[in-house]
């Protein structure tokens, strides 16, 4: 469902993707795992469009880059970046409203269904939404993304900095997206909440994809664990 | 008392003026991070179309038509020149705005001369509309605060009760992600610069006729528009309208009331030095208020930044 080969980014002269390659089959849970800085926010900004790239992104047979981030929305891509943008001075429900796309009609997630799964936001639905709390916002700006209902979503560290209980709501809504068919690409740090949901792994390194495995393959490779992910 | 309520009328006109320039300023500034020097620009284009127009088919459809081709302008603007600018830096796009401020300056004395144009108010609003004592207030006068009022309603109702409002709002400190879900950003951009640059035009069509319609016109409002946005808040609607009347009243109730500084420090309990030709101060004591009317905005935003430096109503992130 989505292929990138080859892809280098660029903020302006810093070269930070070296050539990533990267595939999510639909309806597959992918992780994406690394250390601090090694690209991983980069890439789903790349397939984003909202870095300097090379390479390709194909989504659904046809290119992603050089398009204009709207419009890879628009095609089915969704994103719900690292730093929990939730739109201050808008209450929740509002929040919720934009991220339906113009001119969509219907789709997998209706503003009940995350009423439903998180009673928290119906409580605090007409509430300015800066004032929910840290696991409020997160749970709001992926429901806010899932409204729109795309066939792919990247979802950056969700449960940074998240209480064990929250973070197992994220897993639990992480699963419900999978049951309806969307595939995902899990940005994380949690190496346990990765393995326990991923289908298959990636783990970065320096800008590149360094190993690429089931959830198993990585749990019989103590070595790549220790070079590149633990600290 | 007749005096102050005169006072008040004139100087709520003057505030609403400002509104509907540094609303639009105030919108762009906080959307884009650029400060746009041209945007006093717009209200000059906006006083000169609409004298233009008005010769060949009057005043009316000239209210209407200028403001519309000012926000194309606009648009233009945004779409070609700023949007190509941006990638070179916050810089680079000052420079642009600056550089177009100039040219527009060049391009109206070269089309309409050096001097003022015959631009007047339509007859049929030019009588006394009531008086208050011996004070006869101009129809146009209220017609254009029914004008500016009718304009901060539209905008509030559109910003706040509407969809584009939404998106707006989001996109004023979130524009990546509200494009990310979606949303057509650059053309909100475009839509919001050509808006506020219309909105500029309304202000230069209605005000061309009081405040005349020279090609320096864009460069004695434009910096009162400036301190406005900076008093109010940077990206602030409301501090825009709050600054706006309140730079409003202080400058016409400063030109209006010809007190003296002394007796009005002497009012406050400060009294002159002994011996005034020795004192580095003399001039304070010599001066009117209608003298130190046109410093007072500078004076208030100076305070402001000492003492909130965000703004009235601006937002300590900002
Ligand atoms: N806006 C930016 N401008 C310049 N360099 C950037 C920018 N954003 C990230 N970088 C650099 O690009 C590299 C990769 O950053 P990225 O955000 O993709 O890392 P990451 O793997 O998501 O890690 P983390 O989220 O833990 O910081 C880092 O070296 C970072 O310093
Ligand atoms: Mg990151």
């Amino acid at each position: 469902m989505l292929q990138i080969r080859d892809l280098h980014a660029y903020y302006g002269k810093s070269h930070v993707l070296h050539g990533v390659n990267m595939d999510i089959a639909r309806g597959e849970i992918v992780a994406l795992l690394g250390r601090n800085g090694v690209g991983r926010s980069t890439t789903c900004k790349a397939v984003m469009g909202q870095v300097a790239l090379e390479g390709s992104i194909r989504f659904k047979d046809q290119e992603l880059a050089g398009r204009r981030s709207f419009e890879i929305a628009r095609m089915g891509v969704g994103y719900v970046p690292e730093n929990r943008d939730i739109f201050a001075g808008l209450t929740t429900r509002q929040n919720l409203n934009l991220g339906v796309k113009p001119g969509q009609k219907g789709g997998r997630w209706t503003m009940e269904d995350m009423f439903e799964l998180f009673p928290n936001l119906r409580n605090r639905a007409d509430v300015d939404a800066a004032v929910l709390s840290g696991g409020e916002q997160q749970m709001l700006t992926m429901c806010r993304t899932l409204m729109g209902d795309p066939e792919v979503i990247m979802i950056d560290e969700p449960t940074e900095g998240l209480s064990p209980q929250m973070t197992q709501r994220v897993a639990d809504l992480l699963n419900e997206i999978s049951r309806r068919g969307v595939s995902i690409l899990l940005v994380e740090q949690k190496l346990a909440i990765a393995l326990d949901i991923a289908d298959r792994v990636y783990v970065m390194g320096h800008g590149q994809v360094v190993f690429e495995g089931t959830p198993d393959d990585l749990r019989a490779r103590a070595d790549v664990r220790k070079e590149w992910l633990e600290v | 008392m007749d005096l102050i309520l005169v006072t008040m009328i004139d100087g709520l006109v003057t505030g609403l003026l400002l509104f509907m320039l540094s609303s639009g300023l105030t919108l762009i500034f906080s959307m884009m991070g650029v400060l746009n020097f041209a945007h006093a620009s717009f209200y000059m284009l906006g006083a000169y179309f609409a004298y233009q127009i008005s010769r060949y088919i009057g005043f009316w459809p000239a209210l209407f038509i200028a403001p519309v081709l000012v926000g194309l302008v606009g648009a233009a603007v945004e779409r070609y020149g700023l949007r190509r600018v941006h990638k070179y830096g916050h810089v680079a796009e000052l420079i642009f705005t600056f550089g177009l401020a100039l040219l527009i300056e060049e391009v109206v004395q070269f089309v309409w001369g050096k001097g003022h144009v015959e631009y007047n108010a339509p007859e049929s609003l030019q009588f006394a509309l009531f008086s208050i004592a011996d004070y006869e207030i101009a129809a146009y006068k209220i017609f254009m605060i029914a004008v500016a009022a009718a304009i901060f309603i539209a905008l509030l109702l559109i910003l706040t009760r509407t969809r584009v409002g939404m998106v707006i709002q989001a996109a004023l400190t979130h524009p990546d992600t509200v494009e990310a879900l979606g949303h057509n950003v650059p053309l909100v951009f475009m839509g919001v610069f050509g808006v506020g640059s219309a909105l500029a035009g309304v202000a230069g069509v209605i005000a061309g006729p009081v405040l005349g319609t020279f090609p320096g016109m864009a460069v004695v409002l434009g910096s009162i528009v400036f301190v406005t946005i900076v008093v109010g808040g940077l990206g602030s609607l409301w501090g825009a309208l709050v600054a706006s009347l309140l730079i409003g009243w202080l400058t016409t109730f400063a030109a209006s009331y010809n007190i003296g500084m002394a007796d009005l420090l002497g009012a406050l309990g400060i009294e002159p030095p002994a011996d005034l030709s020795e004192s580095l101060l003399r001039d304070i004591w010599t001066l009117s208020l209608p003298q130190v009317g046109p410093i007072l905005p500078y004076l208030l935003m100076v305070l402001v930044l000492v003492f909130r430096p965000y703004g009235l109503f601006g937002n300590r992130d900002a």
